[in-house]
């Protein structure tokens, strides 16, 4: 039956991608289209992170296991939405001006730790499948605790482009300590 | 000297015995307003830049009084009232004088001036102004020697203006200039946009522009002029000190200390348009760039 389920939700966490597709298609993206999807690519990445702490949290709340079954897909659709803000950075934004790119990762905080968040997701998407867990075992459990650290750099990222803080990055930063406050909690008890 | 393109207005002949002209009569600073020179503020074109539409101009906008984000300014400011206005010349001044917008527009006529602006966020716009060089204003008044530096100060009005309910810069929105720089014949008093009224999103009724400088040195709808012995400090100034600077020059070797100013986006570009190299002083250079000679620019930014 969750099968079943798995299939929609894997089409809604699509939907992002597929939207800033039709709106390029249909130059619906206003006056600066690389920044907005550059954005909107930014924002679902935060989004995906947070739906992907959630899981474990509404596991022990709601006394289900199924929550854990979806952590994987939502955790690799991080992996997917901050990849393709990274592509848009460095092939459409900065058209692979590797002089630029690597001034900019190296001088401008905000962008080294954006470049970090990607780095540190790598080898969780690498190492996600039930293969990897089986093979890993202990040492998959400390890694995939990057996501702490990572979930931390993207807000940081986003703190540090804004040109003044207002409610918006505000509120990704307060739900994602709660978030983490809740795994804490739950790892002292 | 960088100026831009506008259909087929600019003859020929007339372009190329602009730069004669100007030679001849030894343009010095706040000597003549460019505006009296006919034809001169229409363009030529540079590289393939072009006017943006006035859809973008009017729509995207940075106007943190009426909401942070870019739609904010033309969805928020439709029912702001621009009349009665009033601007107030005063400080280190003989005499201080109030001139209503009206006046300030039938006194200095206005005459299309096409200038880029570029904005500190790395995206820049090529925008036909309709104004008048601002020395002309300041030239109303007789300015005392003690006078140094110019700051201007924009409505307060949190009624009318919803953004300025939210501490997100200090309000009313200050900004300055070196006395020079404020006679300088390309600071212009912007009065209105492609040959229309100002909007009010892009200011309305009255806004300096200043085009070798990043835009938020350009104040919109202000109602004070304020002659002054001591460098004031703008908005963002006191908002971020580290990160903007009492002169603002554009200036791609100088970089914000969170991101670059080497390239900028040119806005209405598809997802396909390249960024383009930032120029010094915005591509006016020529014209301004003896006002900072043996100035360190990246001290003084």
């Amino acid at each position: 039956m969750q099968k079943y389920i798995k299939i929609p939700i894997f089409f809604f966490c699509l939907l992002p991608i597929l939207i800033i597709f039709y709106q390029i298609g249909f130059n619906q993206l206003g006056p600066e289209p690389v920044k907005e999807i550059t954005q909107a690519t930014g924002i679902w990445t935060l989004r995906f992170i947070i739906i992907t702490l959630a899981m474990t949290p509404l596991k022990k709340f709601t006394k289900l296991n199924f929550w854990i079954g979806y952590r994987r897909m939502f955790g690799l659709f991080v992996f997917f939405y901050a990849s393709a803000h990274m592509m848009i950075y460095v092939g459409i934004d900065y058209r692979f001006d590797w002089s630029s790119i690597v001034d900019g990762i190296f001088k401008k905080k905000f962008i080294f730790v954006g470049f970090l968040a990607w780095l540190l997701l790598v080898p969780l998407a690498l190492t996600s499948s039930k293969r990897m867990i089986r093979v890993l075992r202990d040492k998959w459990k400390k890694l995939h605790k990057l996501i702490y650290l990572i979930s931390l750099l993207g807000i940081i990222h986003f703190l540090w482009l804004v040109k003044v803080i207002t409610a918006e990055p505000l509120i990704y930063l307060v739900i994602i300590i709660i978030l983490l406050m809740f795994r804490f909690k739950m790892k002292l008890n | 000297m960088k100026k831009y393109k506008h259909s087929e207005i600019t003859p020929e002949p007339i372009y190329n015995k602009r730069r004669k002209f100007i030679k001849s009569i030894g343009l010095g600073v706040g000597s003549i307003s460019l505006s009296s020179i006919p034809f001169l503020n229409n363009a030529y074109s540079q590289n393939k830049t072009e006017l943006t539409s006035y859809e973008d101009i009017t729509n995207y906008n940075n106007y943190y009084e009426f909401g942070t984000a870019k739609k904010d300014p033309f969805k928020n400011s439709q029912e702001f009232k621009t009349k009665p206005w009033n601007v107030t010349i005063e400080g280190e001044v003989d005499t201080p004088i109030t001139l209503s917008a009206e006046e300030i527009i039938s006194l200095f006529p206005s005459d299309e001036r096409v200038y880029k602006l570029r904005c500190v966020e790395g995206w820049s716009m090529v925008i036909p102004w309709m104004g008048f060089s601002l020395s002309k204003l300041l030239n109303k008044v007789s300015i005392k020697n003690t006078a140094k530096f110019v700051e201007f100060e924009s409505v307060y009005d949190p009624e009318q203006m919803k953004g300025q309910r939210y501490p997100v810069l200090n309000w009313p929105y200050k900004e300055g200039l070196r006395i020079d720089e404020a006679m300088h014949p390309i600071a212009t008093v912007v009065t209105g946009l492609y040959g229309k009224k100002l909007p009010n999103q892009n200011g309305a009724p009255l806004r300096i522009f200043v085009p070798w400088k990043y835009g938020f040195k350009s104040a919109k709808a202000i109602v004070k002029i304020k002659l002054v012995k001591n460098m004031p400090t703008s908005s963002w100034m006191r908002s971020s000190p580290r990160e903007y600077g009492f002169y603002s020059n554009v200036n791609p070797n100088v970089s914000h200390p969170r991101w670059s100013q080497a390239t900028e986006r040119v806005i209405g570009g598809s997802i396909l348009s390249p960024r383009i190299e930032t120029e010094m002083f915005n591509g006016y250079g020529d014209e301004v760039a003896n006002l900072y000679s043996g100035m360190d620019l990246k001290k003084n930014f």
